[in-house]
């Protein structure tokens, strides 16, 4: 199989926590991948290092076999979807704006009404990105991150304070971008049952790869899933 | 009176700088608004007096040194806040008083004000002569083409700069060309509206022309039709009332910007 990302022995240390600790995997060629794993338990970090944004870690990062460090070439092939956009609520941009800005080359203006259309989000082009649903916007970052074309898709806890019922569509968004387009999905979330559902590869975080592999192998495994919800629950005392 | 103020030849050089500086600030302001850097002008305008100060006390030319203090002085005061974690409206405090201090200083040792220093407090637009109205009309030009090139990555690194570095738009650099342009900008301003002033045209019709819920080219062109009616028609009344150009345009557009709150709260302008 062709390997898409690889991440290798990746530890990552902020003046007070370690928030990676050597971390391994790789994703082939069109996986969904789940990461899963509580708050803080370094799943921004981790993307942070794979897109660049961060790039005071130990360790190699490999998109199609290169090192990022070495040319940021990748980027081009390579959709992103943040946590939460952050922008000034009255920015004056348009939802067709937004998504221009995700596009390379001007000429393929009629890329954008295409993917609004995918994404039902056509009758909302000329409304201001700021007058927007949460789930409206989040569907508005997935059009800026898919309108280039990119083979690979890297999305942050979605669907955080987003409606059931646009979690839904995105869902199922999601499944046929990778099915029908065959693009790499790597995906980080901690709604177990969402990634069970959708994921067919896993990689549970907490600070170190406590598991990474088929996702019917991880569900299917009662006691690790239990080892799992224990570790995440104790991290989540910690934190309250 | 009436038709007749717009035969003249100073009138003619004053309206068409003063149209191209309307534009220039719009356009450049916008950008500093949306990225909450809206007195960056302001600060970039009291260090151009240091340098007006100091071309005055060596006889040269004091736009030329004020071009030089304003430039670097915003480009040394950025590097300095990004390396040492100083908030955006501090380091603008820092620019402001230090680029004073340093005009004041030099202003004693040179022996105290003289009258130039009033014209480039306060703007003398219907001073200006053949040759600053060419170099008006070129670096307007210039920095018009620079925007319209790098439209893209610089509206994108406005909009969110995280997302803007991951789509390999290179933004620090982007940045360093706003202050720039913002730098060459304002000097350039100086002419029309005087240090004092100059935040208002970047500013108020920007915020003006964003309260009408438009994507982004069109509020460009909102900003830009107002800014360019508040100088015109500023200039015209301040010449036939005898009263200062730089008060009266800043003064129309807030009063478009009052007038554009005014349909806003009456709900005439409601939201699509
Ligand atoms: N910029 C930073 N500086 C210092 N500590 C950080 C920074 N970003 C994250 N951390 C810490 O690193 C750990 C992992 O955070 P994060 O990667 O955001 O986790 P997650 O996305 O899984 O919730 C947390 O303990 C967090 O407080
Ligand atoms: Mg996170």
């Amino acid at each position: 199989m062709l390997k898409a990302v690889e991440i290798n022995n990746i530890t990552v240390k902020y003046p007070d926590v370690k928030a990676l600790d050597n971390v391994s995997f790789v994703v082939n060629k069109g996986d969904f991948l789940g990461i899963i794993g509580p708050n803080g338990a370094g799943k921004s970090t981790l993307f942070d290092c794979m897109l660049g944004l961060n790039t005071k870690y130990k360790g190699t990062i490999k998109f199609f076999d290169q090192n990022i460090k070495k040319s940021k070439n990748y980027l081009k092939k390579l959709g992103y979807v943040p946590q939460k956009p952050i922008f000034e609520k009255n920015f004056p941009v348009t939802v067709t704006d937004v998504v221009r800005m995700g596009l390379k080359k001007e000429s393929d203006e009629n890329k954008i009404d295409e993917i609004l259309q995918q994404l039902w989000i056509h009758e909302l082009r000329d409304r201001r990105i700021g007058e927007l649903s949460g789930g409206q916007q989040q569907r508005v970052f997935i059009a800026k991150a898919l309108v280039n074309n990119p083979k690979i898709l890297i999305l942050d806890e979605p669907v955080t304070g987003i409606d059931q019922q646009s979690i839904d569509l995105f869902y199922s968004i999601l499944r046929e971008l990778n099915s029908k387009q065959k693009i790499t999905i790597i995906w980080s979330s901690h709604d177990l049952d969402a990634v069970n559902q959708l994921a067919n590869h896993v990689a549970c975080l907490n600070r170190t790869l406590f598991f990474h592999g088929e996702s019917e192998k991880f569900f299917s495994d009662d006691k690790l899933v239990k080892q799992y919800s224990e570790a995440s629950m104790q991290e989540h005392m910690h934190h309250h | 009176m009436s038709l007749e103020i717009l035969t003249f030849s100073f009138m003619h050089r004053a309206l068409i700088s003063g149209i191209a500086i309307a534009i220039l600030c719009s356009v450049v302001g916008l950008f500093l608004v949306l990225r909450r850097y809206s007195l960056f002008g302001d600060a970039i305008a009291h260090s151009s007096f240091g340098g007006i100060a100091l071309g005055l006390l060596a006889g040269v030319y004091p736009l030329w040194t004020a071009y030089g203090v304003s430039i670097a002085s915003a480009l040394i005061i950025t590097k300095i806040k990004d390396r040492y974690n100083i908030s955006g409206d501090a380091s603008i405090a820092v620019l402001l008083s230090s680029g004073i201090a340093v005009g004041l200083v030099i202003i004693g040792l040179s022996g105290g004000f003289t009258i130039d220093i009033f014209s480039f407090l306060f703007g003398s637009i219907l001073l200006v002569s053949v040759d600053d109205t060419i170099l008006i009309l070129a670096l307007t030009g210039v920095i018009l083409i620079v925007i319209l090139i790098l439209f893209r990555p610089i509206l994108y690194s406005t909009f969110n700069e995280e997302q803007a570095k991951v789509s390999g738009v290179p933004v620090e650099k982007i940045n360093y060309l706003i202050i720039f342009m913002a730098g060459i900008t304002v000097v350039t301003s100086i002419q029309l509206v005087g240090v004092l002033l100059i935040s208002a045209l970047f500013v108020i019709p920007n915020v003006t022309a964003i309260m009408y819920g438009k994507g982004f080219k069109q509020t460009a062109i909102i900003s830009m039709s107002f800014s360019i009616f508040s100088v015109v028609i500023g200039i015209l009344i301040s010449y036939i009332f005898d009263i200062t150009p730089a008060g009266t345009i800043v003064l129309i557009s807030i009063g478009l910007l009052a007038g554009t709150m005014g349909i806003k709260s009456s709900g005439l302008l409601s939201k699509n």
